[in-house]
């Protein structure tokens, strides 16, 4: 019974940093009606900017953090301005496989230079004992950053000149245009800031389990299916979303094969989808 | 005159705000039913309830004796019903003649492909685009488009054909024209429901008038008796020219200024 | 009246003429060589033209359209090693089999639109894969292996890959007049206006949910009859390979790169792309990066030409229009 306890606390540490990817996610998706298919590969380049930079400068992992978000941040425009700009306003299908075909390539460079194998960091940090149960420190660790991240986020949104552009922009591109708001570089800054939370949670995923090239198509899964379930472009409900997502799994995983989560998940997802085709939180409200 | 089309206690609500309430009207064979009102007034909503792109929360729509009340609209058109849009929706990858085919052979006729090629290169002769016919249907000006929707509707061939503002945005010789179709269309049997900003134009074309606002019925009749209506007028307080649009002829003449 | 029609048209003939050399080659030079590219080619151009009905005409993009392919795979080959079935029923059979499952399938995941269809496509695909590979009766993960035995009745294994062969380039054949008879119909009428604008196509009275989801079962049943006979060829079948989600995202690519909605455009893309592929194999510097060289040509179709090659050609010699659906 405690073990079942011990892996819903468990489930909610892990879904805070599921919630920021989806934030990330989200985001995008509410600023500019994109969906972002490099989400994916941006989360294990994450995970591989993390390896790299505090393996190179043999930093701490968590002060390597900073700087993966930072070229995160930048990897975002860069992708923006590569595979985003030209379709905005376009059909949803183009801008679908305009960041796809960038997956594609990224993905292609990743397993080129570095195939499948399994890659760890070694992060030593003391957990929390309750009896014969251990919460992870890096477990810990985690949610306590999402925690901030997710504060500062808000406070990034509604308090600051950019964030009210971005949520400017958000609510009426057009209007924003008119009343002299760059919308192309808000637009930009609302991508790079995506991209650039898929990345820290990337990185963090990263401190507490192994990953290989591959391993992001869960975590894309994971955040679509919380994106689409917690409310488009609404990043509350999709870092609730997340956590409600990780008490889901700390129930399952007792229970069943790792394997077949990410079915299982999937599978919830598509039925739900077909009841609600708006969205769960979305079903009460109809739009003219 | 028998009762075509019944709109029967027609309620639609989108979240807080009722878009819609307790609305009643017939449309009749063969007859032209205005529907105006003030921006925001439901129109538009009306045309959504019948056509069943919205099911109503209360209510129901009785079309040619049957009761169609939230069918599917591709169920709607095959009943009997065509509809135009406010903002045109030309199939814009497809050719004018392929826009007008998707009516003939899906419409109320639900014709084979040959036959539907035959009656969307009549209709297109009707509306003056036959010259337009092989062109991309995103290549049409604006009137060019409200003539493509019409005639897309037509093709169908109808009982009933819902206008929703097809004289918005064209200019005085265009709306001319447009309105001698619309007669033309009445001639050939088929019963109107138009909704219509252009006074003039929907005072002249209308055997009745029904005219909403905030989603209910503030009055019917004719359209010399709506023009006088006290409360009409008043819904439409703001506009100084209104009483004279609503007060112009029956017949069509133009009379900005004439007292009512 | 209407294959009389047909007949008359010039691309119909440019379908014979493809056919008649993808039969002749290979027999002109008897060489196995060419018979392996050709067939590769061939399955690639069943596959992107048959996605090419729920991309190009009905407007939804099916990222998981490999699973058609190896769900037919696996129940040809079922039918065969365990009931003895010839192989062209097998996959006659096979082909009815998935696409009856696609359409129940479609009726349910076709009301989602745009984006959450595609990720449903995908999430399809992986399913399936996941349920194959722990189905003892079909092997599990380890797949099903065919024995030399079944070859015989084909006239042994030689022989038999020859046949397989023509039935191969017979269903390539079906799959381009499959798209080119669709596109005439009225249901192909439907479809199209489905993807230009599926309100409006509603309204106008094009039955949607039904022609989405027959279009999808429709688009299923020639991949999965060449499944089999592709599976069968192989000698075994196994879920890597059988779901293997890159194929069918390169299936995408090629319908993009020859122009989707029309029906010539799918079978180009797909036969450069396959030349391409090749191509990059054997190079020694380029063998890691197909994935990559794959994605630098879809962005770049999707950003400077998303009508495709066939899209480009058209704009340029508009007199192709007649000639090249």
């Amino acid at each position: 019974m405690f073990g079942i306890l011990a892996s819903i606390v468990d489930g909610l540490l892990i879904g805070s940093v599921y919630g920021m990817a989806a934030m990330g996610l989200t985001l995008i998706w509410g600023v500019m009606n994109v969906v972002n298919l490099t989400h994916g590969a941006m989360i294990v380049a994450g995970m591989f900017a993390l390896f790299l930079i505090s393996g190179q400068l043999g930093i701490s992992p968590y002060t390597a953090v900073p700087p993966v978000a930072v070229a995160g941040f930048g990897a975002g425009v860069l992708i923006y301005w590569l595979s985003v700009h030209r379709m905005i306003g376009r059909p949803p299908l183009m801008s679908l496989l305009s960041t796809f075909s960038v997956n594609m390539v990224l993905i292609g460079l990743g397993t080129a230079l570095w195939g499948t194998a399994l890659f760890n960091i070694e992060v030593s940090l003391p957990g929390i004992s309750f009896g014969d149960y251990t919460f992870p420190g890096t477990h810990l660790m985690a949610a306590a950053l999402t925690g901030l991240i997710a504060v500062l986020l808000f406070l990034f949104l509604q308090k600051t000149r950019s964030g009210k552009a971005i949520r400017a922009v958000a609510g009426n591109r057009e209007a924003a245009e008119l009343v002299g708001i760059p919308t192309t570089r808000v637009l930009a800054l609302a991508f790079g800031l995506g991209v650039a939370l898929a990345c820290v949670s990337g990185a963090l995923i990263a401190t507490m389990f192994p990953f290989t090239v591959l391993s992001g198509n869960a975590y894309q899964l994971k955040s679509f299916v919380v994106t689409i379930l917690g409310g488009l472009g609404n990043p509350a409900g999709a870092f609730l979303g997340g956590i409600a997502l990780g008490l889901i799994e700390g129930l399952a995983t007792p229970f069943m094969p790792v394997s077949w989560t990410s079915i299982i998940e999937f599978v919830v997802f598509v039925l739900v989808l077909i009841a609600f085709p708006r969205g769960l939180f979305n079903f009460t409200f109809r739009r003219s | 005159m028998s009762a075509l089309l019944e709109i029967d206690n027609l309620s639609l609500r989108f979240g807080g705000v009722r878009a819609v309430q307790g609305l009643s009207f017939t449309v009749n064979e063969r007859e032209i039913l205005g529907l105006i009102g003030p921006n925001g007034a439901g129109k538009s909503t009306v045309f959504n309830l019948i056509d069943g792109i919205y099911p109503p929360d209360e209510g129901r729509v009785i079309f040619a004796g049957r009761d169609i009340t939230g069918e599917k609209p591709y169920r709607v058109v095959r009943h009997g019903i065509a509809r135009t849009h406010q903002i045109v929706q030309p199939l814009v990858g497809m050719s004018v003649l392929e826009n007008c085919m998707v009516g003939a052979c899906f419409g109320f006729q639900n014709q084979s492909l040959r036959r539907g090629r035959e009656t969307a290169r009549e209709v297109l002769s009707l509306v003056g685009l036959a010259d337009r016919a092989d062109s991309p249907a995103s290549q049409l000006t604006i009137a060019g488009k409200k003539r493509l929707e019409l005639a897309r509707a037509l093709c169908a061939s109808p009982m009933l054909l819902l206008l929703d503002e097809v004289l918005a945005g064209l200019n005085p010789s265009e709306v001319e024209r447009m309105i001698e179709m619309i007669r033309g269309i009445r001639e050939r049997g088929v019963a109107i429901l138009m909704i219509e900003h252009l006074m003039q134009a929907i005072m002249s074309l209308s055997d009745r008038i029904v005219v909403l606002n905030t989603g209910q019925k503030l009055a019917e009749g004719l359209p010399a008796e709506v023009a006088h209506n006290k409360s009409v007028i008043e819904a439409y307080l703001g506009d100084p020219n209104m009483v004279a649009k609503l007060g112009a002829d029956r017949n069509g003449a133009d009379q900005p200024g004439a007292a009512p | 009246m209407a294959p009389l029609n047909f007949i008359r048209q010039p691309f119909f003939w440019v379908i014979v003429a493809v056919t008649a050399a993808f039969v002749a080659l290979p027999l002109w030079h008897y060489d196995v060589g060419w018979r392996e590219s050709l067939v590769l080619a061939a399955v690639y151009i069943i596959l992107a033209s048959n996605l090419n009905l729920m991309i190009g005409y009905a407007g939804y993009v099916n990222f998981g359209s490999i699973v058609f392919f190896g769900l037919g795979g696996y129940v040809g080959v079922f039918l065969i090693t365990d009931y003895g079935w010839p192989p062209a029923l097998a996959a006659l059979a096979a082909g009815a089999v998935v696409s009856v499952l696609a359409l129940v399938l479609g009726l349910g995941i076709l009301r989602l639109h745009g984006f959450y269809f595609a990720l449903a496509t995908i999430g399809v695909n992986q399913a399936v894969q996941a349920f194959v590979s722990n189905f003892k009766p079909w092997g599990g993960a380890s797949g099903i292996y065919i024995s030399i035995s079944a070859y015989q009745a084909l006239g042994g294994p030689r022989q038999a890959l020859w046949t397989i062969y023509f039935l191969l380039v017979g269903v390539m054949a079906l799959s381009l007049l499959l798209s080119y008879g669709i596109k005439s119909s009225k249901f192909g009428l439907g479809l199209l206006a489905i993807g230009q604008n599926e309100s409006a196509a509603s309204v106008l009275g094009v039955p949607t949910p039904l022609y989405k989801a027959l279009a999808y079962s429709v688009s299923a049943f020639l991949p999965a009859v060449a499944g089999c006979l592709y599976f069968f060829k192989s000698a075994f079948v196994q879920p890597v390979d059988a779901f293997d989600l890159g194929f069918s995202t390169e299936a995408v690519v090629m319908v993009m790169l020859g122009g989707q909605g029309t029906v010539a455009g799918p079978a180009i893309g797909a036969f450069l792309y396959e030349e391409l592929r090749g191509w990059l194999l054997t190079s020694a510097t380029f063998s890691n990066f197909q994935l990559v060289i794959a994605g630098v040509i879809l962005l770049i179709i999707v950003t400077f030409a998303p009508g495709g090659l066939m899209g480009l050609l058209r704009r340029l010699w508009p007199k192709t229009r007649k000639i090249l659906e």
